[in-house]
C-alpha cells in the first residue's frame, strides 16, 4: 500500500510543480465551455434577405410591412429591396444576401381571387442552420398573413399546450455535461497517457522496476495517480463550470458530493481506459498521434453535443459501450435535473465495471520486464 | 559465495545475439568494471543481472539468489542507477530520495535518517531543498548515487555513471564511488567508456565486444598480457615496399600495425626502437611526419582485444542528446 502512495505522491508533486499542466487540464476546458457555449448558443439573427416585388398590389405590400416588422422587432433578418430580378439573384449567389423573397407579378389577382396564390423563397442552402431559420420565420410570418381578421368562434384546429419540466436550459448549460467529461478525460490523456509513455521513455519506469514492488502494486499505483489528477480536474469543472454555466444555486453541497461520486467513478474508468491502451506502448509518439481521434471517436457519439437519438445504428454501437455515454447521462441528470444517485445508479454501475474490466485486461496484458 | 555468479548466460533479440554466453563471477567487495563499445551487450547484460531483461538461456545469481525464479530478493539487495539521467527535475533532492525509499518500505524514523546521511555522503546536503533541475549534471549523478543507496543495497550497479559528464565531475563521482566502497562494504558492477577512469579504480576489468567477454583480469595484468611495454605511433612521408618488414626487424619490436602511413609498434623497449626506427628511416629517406612513445594503456589493450578502438565509437555515442534515444533494446 506504501508502494502504492509513493507513486502517487510522487505525481502529484510532480503535477502541482508545472503550472502549464494545471492551466491545460483545468483551464482549457472552461474556456472551450463558454466558447462552445456561445457559439452555438444563440439564435440567428440579421441575415440579408432581399425582396423582390413585381407585383406592387396591396397584398403584396402587406407582406413587405410584415417582413418589416420581422427586421425591427425579432431581427431574424434584414430586408434589402430589389426592382431588378438579375441583381438580386447575382447578390444571392455571390452571397450578400441569404435568401431571396420573390412576390411574383398576378399575386395579388390570385389573393383576391382565392386562386392557391404563392410567393417563393430562393435561399442559400450551404449554411443549413440559417436558411431553416430563415424559413421557420418566413413561414410564421405567412401563418399570421392567413389568420383571418375575425377568429372562428369556437376553433376546429388542434393545438399542441406545451408544458415545460425544467427552467429553460440555455445550450452553455446542455455543454456542461460534456465539458466536464472531456476535461476528465483530456487530464487522463495527459496524466495517464502522454506522461506516462513519456515517462517509461525517460527511463523513469526502470526506477521503479528495479526495487521490488509487486505488478499490481505499479498498476494501482499509476492508474490512482492519474486518477487523483483527473479528479482534481473534474472538482474545478463542477465548480467553476456550474458557476460559469449559470446552473441555478450552483454550490448546493448535496449536489456537489452527488457529482463528486460521479467525478470519481468517470476519472476512474477514463484513466483505466488509457492505461489499457497504453500498457504495451514505448513510442512517445503514439499518444500523441491517437488522441485527436480518440477524443473525437469518445466525445460526439456520446450525446454530449447532440441527441444519441439521431446517430446512424453503427455509431449507436459506439454509444452504447462508451464510457462517456454514462458519465455525460449522469451529470445532465445531476446537473439539468438535479436528481439523486438513484436515477444515475446505471451510470455509477457501468463505469466501475468498466475501470474493473480495463484494469483486469491491463494486469494481464502488462510486463513487469523492459 | 560470490556477490555476482554469471554461467552461460545469453540474450537472444529475433536474430541479434546481444550477450553471448558468458561466464564470470564478481567478488564481494570487489569493484568490478564492464568495458565495451556501444552494442557490446553492457547494457543488457546489466538489465538482465538487475531483473528488466529476462535471460534467453543461462542463469545469473546475485547474492545467491537467481536473477529468474527469486528477482524480488535480487531486487531488494541491488542499487541500480541507469544510463539516463532519471531524476525527478521539479522535486527536490530529499523528495526524490524520499519517494525511493518508500518504494523500498522504509520506515519514516529510519527514512529520515538515511536520506540525511546519504546527502551528506554525496556532498548535496546543502542543496537539499533545492529542486533537481538547478543541479549540474555531476550533481544529478552524486543524488542518483544517493538513490540507489537508500535501502543500503550489497550489491550497486552503474550504467554509465560518468559519460556526458565534465572531467572535473567525473573525478568527484568516482571519488564519491570509492569512498561509499570503503564505508558501506559495497560491492560494485560499473560500465564505463573511460579507459582511464577504469584503469585508477576496477579491481578487475571485463571487456566485451559482440556480446563475448574478450578478456578478463585486473588492470595491470591486462596490461602485461598484451605484447610490449610500450606503444610508439610513427607517421611517414611515404611507404615503399618493404617498408613494414624493415620496421617489424626493429631491435625489441614485439608487434607491427599499420593503417596507411601510420604504424603502430609495440616494443619491449620503447626508446631502443625509436632510436632505431629514427637511423632506419634517415637511412631509406623517409621523413617523418608524426611520432609518439607512450606506455601500454588500457586503449592498447581494448584495441588489442576487439580489434578497435574505443574512441572510434565513442563519438557516436555522444550524439544521444535527445532524452528518448538512449533505449535501444540491444544497448
Amino acid at each position: 500500500m506504501n508502494r502504492i502512495l509513493a507513486i502517487v505522491e510522487r505525481d502529484l508533486r510532480r503535477f502541482w510543480r508545472s503550472p502549464t499542466l494545471i492551466i491545460v487540464s483545468m483551464v482549457m476546458p472552461l474556456v472551450q465551455l463558454v466558447v462552445l457555449g456561445y457559439a452555438f448558443g444563440g439564435k440567428v439573427k440579421h441575415l440579408e434577405v432581399g425582396i423582390l416585388d413585381q407585383d406592387r398590389g396591396m397584398p403584396a405590400i402587406k407582406v413587405r410591412e410584415m417582413a418589416q416588422a420581422v427586421a425591427v422587432n425579432a431581427q431574424t433578418f434584414n430586408s434589402v429591396y430589389y426592382n431588378d430580378q438579375a441583381a438580386a439573384l447575382r447578390d444571392l449567389k455571390d452571397g450578400k444576401i441569404s435568401g431571396l423573397l420573390n412576390i411574383p407579378p398576378e399575386f395579388s389577382r390570385k389573393v383576391l381571387a382565392g386562386t392557391s396564390p404563392k410567393i417563393a423563397l430562393v435561399e442559400d442552402n450551404t449554411d443549413q442552420f440559417a436558411a431553416s431559420a430563415l424559413e421557420g420565420s418566413l413561414n410564421q410570418l405567412l401563418g399570421t398573413y392567413n389568420q383571418p381578421p375575425q377568429p372562428a368562434r369556437l376553433g376546429a384546429g388542434v393545438t399542441l399546450s406545451v408544458v415545460e419540466v425544467y427552467p429553460y436550459v440555455p445550450y452553455i448549460q446542455y455543454l456542461l455535461p460534456g465539458t466536464i467529461v472531456l476535461a476528465i478525460f483530456v487530464s487522463a490523456m495527459i496524466g495517464g497517457g502522454i506522461i506516462y509513455i513519456d515517462d517509461k521513455a525517460r527511463g523513469l519506469h526502470e526506477g521503479y522496476l528495479v526495487t521490488p514492488i509487486r505488478k499490481l502494486e505499479l498498476i494501482l499505483g499509476f492508474n490512482l495517480a492519474g486518477a487523483a489528477k483527473a479528479i482534481l480536474t473534474g472538482l474545478v469543472l463542477i465548480t467553476m463550470g456550474s458557476i460559469i454555466a449559470g446552473i441555478p444555486d450552483p454550490l448546493n453541497p448535496v449536489r456537489f458530493l452527488r457529482m463528486l461520486a460521479l467525478v470519481v467513478v468517470t476519472s476512474l474508468a477514463l484513466i483505466s481506459l488509457m492505461f489499457l491502451l497504453m500498457v504495451r506502448v514505448s513510442d512517445p509518439l503514439v499518444p500523441r498521434a491517437i488522441f485527436g481521434v480518440l477524443n473525437t471517436v469518445l466525445f460526439f457519439p456520446s450525446g454530449a453535443v447532440y441527441p444519441i437519438q439521431a446517430f446512424p445504428a453503427w455509431m449507436k454501437v459506439i454509444t452504447t459501450v462508451d464510457p462517456f455515454t454514462y458519465a455525460v447521462h449522469g451529470f445532465k441528470q445531476l446537473i439539468l435535473k438535479n436528481t439523486g444517485l438513484m436515477a444515475i445508479s446505471g451510470d455509477l454501475a457501468y463505469l466501475a465495471l468498466f475501470t474493473l474490466v480495463s484494469i483486469t485486461a491491463a494486469t494481464l496484458l502488462f510486463r513487469r520486464t523492459l | 559465495m560470490f556477490a555476482v555468479e554469471v554461467q552461460n548466460l545469453a540474450k537472444r533479440f529475433g536474430d541479434f545475439l546481444a550477450v553471448d554466453h558468458l561466464n564470470f563471477n564478481v567478488q564481494n567487495g570487489e569493484i568490478f568494471g564492464l568495458l565495451g563499445p556501444n552494442g557490446a551487450g553492457k547494457s543488457t547484460l546489466i538489465r538482465m543481472l538487475t531483473t528488466l531483461v529476462p535471460p534467453t538461456e543461462g542463469t545469473g545469481r546475485i547474492n545467491g539468489f537467481d536473477i529468474v525464479t527469486q528477482p524480488n530478493q535480487v531486487r531488494q539487495c541491488i542499487g541500480v542507477i541507469p544510463q539516463a539521467m532519471t531524476s525527478d527535475l521539479d522535486l527536490s533532492a530529499t523528495e526524490n530520495l524520499s519517494i525511493f525509499a518508500k518504494l523500498y518500505g522504509i520506515g519514516r524514523e529510519k527514512r529520515k535518517a538515511t536520506i540525511a546521511a546519504l546527502l551528506k555522503a554525496v556532498d548535496l546536503e546543502q542543496w537539499a531543498d533545492k529542486p533537481v533541475k538547478m543541479f549540474s549534471g555531476g550533481m544529478r549523478r552524486r543524488l542518483e548515487i544517493a538513490r540507489g543507496l537508500v535501502h543500503e543495497p550489497k550489491l550497486f550497479f552503474l550504467d554509465e555513471p560518468t559519460t556526458g559528464l565534465d572531467p572535473v565531475s567525473r573525478v568527484a563521482v568516482w571519488e564519491m564511488l570509492a569512498k561509499l566502497k570503503q564505508q558501506r562494504d559495497l560491492t560494485i558492477l560499473v560500465t564505463t567508456h573511460y579507459m582511464d577512469e577504469a584503469d585508477k579504480l576496477c579491481d578487475r576489468i571485463a571487456i566485451i565486444d559482440h556480446g563475448k567477454m574478450m578478456a578478463l583480469d585486473s588492470p595491470l595484468k591486462l596490461k602485461a598480457s598484451i605484447p610490449g611495454k610500450n606503444i610508439l605511433e610513427a607517421g611517414f612521408s611515404r611507404v615503399p615496399p618493404g617498408w613494414e618488414a624493415v620496421v617489424r626487424a626493429l631491435p625489441d619490436v614485439a608487434e607491427v600495425k599499420a593503417v596507411d602511413s601510420v604504424f603502430r609498434v609495440s616494443s619491449n623497449n620503447g626508446p631502443r626502437t625509436m632510436a632505431a626506427l629514427l637511423e632506419a628511416a634517415r637511412a631509406a629517406d623517409i621523413a617523418l611526419t608524426s611520432l609518439s612513445l607512450q606506455s601500454t594503456t588500457l586503449d592498447d589493450v581494448f584495441a588489442h582485444y576487439t580489434g578497435h578502438q574505443l574512441r572510434d565509437t565513442l563519438n557516436e555515442s555522444a550524439g544521444y542528446s535527445s532524452e528518448f534515444m538512449y533505449k535501444s533494446k540491444n544497448g
